[in-house]
């Protein structure tokens, strides 16, 4: 799973039935860090998350495990808010 | 499975309910010498790994099946612990 | 499936179930002329391969987890066979068992991302 921060929203009215009524967001990569990160993904959201928010994303055949995704043709789902990240300042 | 270290710990309160009860690590690729290696990614975690640990973990799809019969939506899991590495002498260049 | 070389092994008490009792490899893949292609990753043993050996490897979960017997369970790398030899276009012993072996080199020249 990687981190990111919502950028934006994708708008299509026309696509898959299956991804009726899901809200699909752009997100940039963020390294554990903060530092934003080359890239963005277009992503399912799962979790009602806002502009900028720091956010939780998984990629591949496993976004079809979230809630709510069971046999989408989703590859990059939004599955969590960001509350806190700790990082062990040992180096 | 790739080798890593556990350098960090992430909480989020709104999640898929998938992701329930699991503990979500940051985890840095290592080579086996110890040397950090590409991108730092969040983990959630099959064996109870904890800060500054050397651990291995599962990329892609596999990675959900850590939790048998439950729906987890993860693509990167720890599924253990290295305790040891042994090396065998390493050839520049893998050698043919 | 990946040609790769066994660098070393790990020793791990905590781990998910389905690994244990089975032997847990650093495998180094390898560029078909022996360099290192990109990291070394872990993989389960399923042919009892030794350091230093040259080894098959698969990096598709359904292959390494039916190798090893534990059908969906979270393992993503095996080494599924133990290399003896590897001949290539180029070597006169595997060029000779070819009947149409210009043909062969024209399609290779055309086809060289393969």
């Amino acid at each position: 799973m990687t981190l990111g921060r919502v950028a934006g929203t994708v708008v299509a009215t026309r696509k898959d039935p299956r991804l009726e009524g899901h809200t699909l967001l752009i997100v940039k990569p963020v390294s554990p860090e903060g530092k934003e990160e080359a890239g963005y993904l277009v992503a399912v959201d799962t979790v009602s998350a806002g502009n900028r928010e720091l956010v939780l994303t998984v990629s591949g055949s496993s976004a079809r495990m979230a809630h709510g995704c069971k046999d989408k043709p989703v590859d990059c789902v939004i599955v969590g808010i960001v509350d806190e990240v700790a990082l062990d300042d040992r180096k | 499975m790739y080798l890593g270290r556990v350098t960090g710990r992430l909480w989020s309160s709104i999640k898929n309910p998938g992701l329930e009860a699991q503990r979500l690590l940051i985890v840095q690729p290592v080579t086996p010498e110890g040397e950090p290696t590409g991108k730092a990614l969040i983990c959630t975690d099959a064996t109870g790994a904890g800060a500054g640990e050397l651990i291995y973990w599962v990329r892609g799809r596999e990675a959900t099946f850590a939790f048998q019969g439950v729906d987890v939506p993860s693509d990167a899991t720890i599924v253990g612990i290295v305790d040891e590495i042994h090396l065998g002498k390493r050839k520049p260049g893998g050698g043919a | 499936m990946l040609i790769a070389r066994v660098i070393g092994d790990l020793t791990a008490t905590r781990k998910h179930p389905s690994h244990e009792g089975k032997k847990i490899l650093l495998v180094q893949p390898l560029e078909l002329d022996g360099s290192n292609r990109g990291q070394p990753v872990v993989a389960l043993d399923s042919v009892n391969a030794g350091i230093g050996e040259r080894v098959l490897l698969t990096l598709d979960g359904y292959a390494a987890f039916t190798a090893v017997g534990e059908t969906l369970s979270p393992i993503d790398a095996a080494v599924i066979g133990i290399v003896d030899h590897v001949e290539m276009d180029s070597s006169p012993a595997f060029a000779s068992t070819s009947p149409a072996k210009k043909k062969k080199k024209q399609d290779s020249d055309q086809h060289q991302d393969r």
